[in-house]
């Protein structure tokens, strides 16, 4: 035990071989390095406030202090500031929810190539808002939400009963290629309507480009609960997902129950995901990159890589999403964009240095 | 046999008796092996069969009937007396279509079943790991910035696919782990193309906008002959190639050091995957990336065959949906035409699933 802990203090390019073997000790209680945890939390603070004060208008901080503390009422920057704070929270929620339904759903399908939205929740989400749009006339960023919301869940059950009625129950190879199944067959159906009915498609391309501008404060807080619920419950599996990382039986032979694990994973992953796109609309980089630079960082335990998603998920999006202003005045470049176009450089050089972190 | 007749006489008690024992045993054993070879070949002929019908349908049935003796007439270069506008219909929409969809449907299916097998990931198809993406940004701003027509436009998704391969190859090269790092890689920049497509996509006007969707879905309705020449010269040179590393898909996955240990040249997985990449990036560039069929045909195929990955059975499965469903995608619902794409995903992924739950054992869906 001494050997991969003397590792991890050299930072983040420890060895993911001595993490392997230390990581997964049972039961071995173990300290995150102090230094990393208090970096990121930074950094998050850092696009938090970034986020706030900058963007077409930037605002001195000590204006920003006045409204935040209720004392700037008569100033002209109070709508701006407001309006930035939701989309603040918003970026906050949606980069944590996806970022950690991210690292939920590689562990629980074993499977680095797996994304959130791999349980058909993207796919269900777009095509219950093409329905919305095209059959039932909605055209609100309220209305979608519903919409989006309940055409996550349905396509998340459905995924999750077809996987199950073969023979042997949930697999995770089962659940990968059912996932992949219902999310294509429903990304078709959508684009069977839109290609037929230009009107449909004008309104859904911009629902299509994931932002986590222009929602309002009452809004978020319809959904708040949702984000609750799922946090808490990947929070309380993360233990479960080394187990299932080891593969079934031994994992079984461990003591876990397996089913149920994987179902409260893949619940929680389901309920973070879709409350996420229904709020901010398909954003596709986060949950797929930020788990794997995650593992870079910290290794393959879960019980590290989940709280790293948890604090660099939003960082990244509040983050792009700033830029993204600041890139476009007047207009913006919408956050789901911005996510890839500063993420990859990064990532492709993280790959090409780093050492894999094997799932 | 030649064994007993060089065998010197009286080294051995009754050598024939003994020989034909063994040869006895021998051809159990053989005949035993042979079995699930042999089915393998069997629906590999089967598919073949399906796959000539499919394109007979889509020629001959349809809005306008063509007759089987009119069509070979036309082929023949003369005009069928009894109709005299099918010349024109057959050669210039039915028939190119056709042969496009069969093309295309050979070159998905192979190259989506030589990515799962080489890289042992169910989820490896080329639309998943960039290939198809970095050809569908470029179509996509040729389309709507650049106004690209004819063979401009496929030249363009062309060079994309390209791009994106060479960027993945400069990542993974040199490791062990290249696939690894390759497909990282390949997922990342995935994601940030699809980024770039929908930022275009909101910036264009609406009209481009849709031309550039029916692309992104997959579609036949450009099919023209010189598209149709260079696919099939580009197919029938990577054919063989493919043919080659077909024969050590079985030990590819195994892995990488095991293969090496049981004789599989080393770099013969990677070939494998430097042709599928280029069967991938110029089938894309020709039709758009037809949804889901590279990641179909492997599975299908290999349920078929009882559980043996199989190149050909797995093209041949590309090639019979590609052409069907272009075919149910204009006639299924009247006054409406749908690109092909819409149907391999809409009615490919029930017959996916269907194969994932009837699975008999985990790992063989």
């Amino acid at each position: 035990m001494s050997a991969p802990t003397t590792l991890e203090r050299e930072g983040p390019v420890s060895s993911t071989g001595g993490e392997t073997g230390g990581a997964r000790g049972v039961g071995s209680a173990r300290r995150r390095p102090p230094g990393l945890a208090v970096l990121l939390l930074a950094l998050l603070v850092v696009a938090v406030v970034t986020s706030i004060a900058l963007g077409s208008k930037a605002i001195p901080l000590g204006d920003l202090l006045q409204v935040l503390t209720g004392d700037g009422d008569g100033m002209a920057d109070r709508g701006i500031v407001e309006a930035r704070v939701a989309r603040t929270v918003v970026g906050v929620l949606v980069g944590a929810g996806l970022a950690v339904a991210g690292a939920a759903m590689q562990g629980l399908t074993r499977n680095p190539l797996a994304d959130p939205g791999l349980l058909g929740v993207n796919a269900g989400a777009g095509l219950a808002v093409v329905v919305a749009i095209s059959v039932f006339g909605v055209g609100s960023l309220s209305g979608y939400v519903w919409w989006a919301m309940a055409g996550a869940g349905l396509a998340a059950v459905l995924v999750h009963a077809l996987a199950g009625l073969a023979r042997g129950g949930v697999m995770p190879l089962r659940l990968t290629l059912a996932g992949a199944a219902v999310s294509a067959g429903l990304a078709s159906w959508s684009s069977g309507v839109l290609v037929s009915s230009r009107q449909s498609f004008d309104s859904f391309r911009f629902w299509q480009v994931g932002t986590i501008g222009g929602r309002g404060l009452d809004l978020v807080v319809t959904v708040l609960p949702f984000f609750a619920v799922g946090l808490v419950v990947v929070l309380l599996a993360v233990r479960r997902l080394n187990a299932l990382a080891l593969g079934d039986d031994l994992a079984r032979s461990l003591g876990e129950n397996v089913v149920l694990a994987r179902a409260a994973v893949a619940l929680g992953v389901a309920v973070l995901c879709g409350a996420s796109t229904a709020l901010a609309g398909p954003i596709g980089f986060l949950g797929l990159v930020v788990p794997h630079v995650a593992r870079f960082v910290v290794g393959p335990d879960h019980r590290r890589i989940v709280p790293v998603c948890l604090v660099a998920g939003p960082t990244l999006l509040l983050a792009a999403d700033t830029v993204g202003r600041l890139v476009a005045q007047p207009s913006e470049v919408q956050a789901g964009i911005m996510t890839a176009v500063i993420g990859v450089p990064f990532f492709v050089v993280l790959v090409r240095r780093g050492r894999m972190a094997s799932l | 046999m030649n064994a007993d007749v060089l065998t010197p006489s009286g080294a051995v008690a009754d050598p024939r008796a003994v020989a034909a024992e063994e040869s006895d045993d021998l051809a159990r054993v053989v005949r035993a092996r042979r079995r699930p070879a042999r089915r393998v070949h069997l629906v590999i002929a089967a598919l073949a069969v399906a796959a000539l019908a499919a394109v007979l349908v889509r020629v001959l049935l349809g809005d306008y009937v063509v007759a089987l003796t009119d069509l070979l007439l036309i082929l023949r270069g003369e005009t069928p007396p009894d109709a005299p506008g099918a010349s024109f219909i057959v050669m210039e929409a039915k028939l190119p279509r056709a042969l496009l969809g069969l093309l295309a449907g050979l070159a998905f299916g192979a190259a989506g079943a030589m990515f799962q097998t080489t890289l042992r990931n169910p989820l490896a198809s080329p639309d998943i790991i960039g290939i198809s993406l970095g050809a569908s940004a470029a179509a996509v701003i040729a389309l709507t910035l650049l106004d690209a027509q004819g063979l401009w436009l496929p030249a363009a998704a062309l060079l994309g696919a390209v791009a994106v391969s060479l960027l993945m190859y400069a990542v993974g090269r040199g490791t062990t782990l290249a696939g690894q790092r390759m497909v990282l890689v390949g997922i990342g920049v995935a994601a940030l193309l699809s980024s770039v497509i929908q930022f275009v996509m909101t910036r264009t006007s609406i009209q481009d906008a849709q031309a550039a969707l029916v692309w992104l879905t997959g579609s036949l309705a450009r099919a023209t002959w010189p598209v149709i020449g260079l696919l099939s010269a580009a197919v029938l040179v990577l054919a063989p190639l493919l043919a080659v590393c077909a024969r050590w898909m079985r030990l590819a996955e195994l892995g990488d050091e095991l293969s090496t240990t049981l004789g599989a040249p080393a770099g013969r997985a990677r070939l494998g995957l430097v042709v599928a990449v280029a069967l991938a990036a110029v089938a894309t560039s020709a039709t758009g990336p037809i949804a889901f069929v590279a990641f179909l045909a492997g599975p299908i195929a290999r349920r078929l065959c009882g559980g043996r990955p199989s190149l050909w059975a797995a093209a041949l499965v590309g090639a019979v949906v590609v052409v069907l469903s272009d075919f149910a995608g204009d006639y299924l619902i009247p006054a409406v035409n749908l690109p092909v794409g819409v149907v391999t995903g809409a009615l490919g992924a029930p017959l996916m699933l269907a194969v994932v739950v009837t699975a008999d054992r985990a790992g063989k869906a």
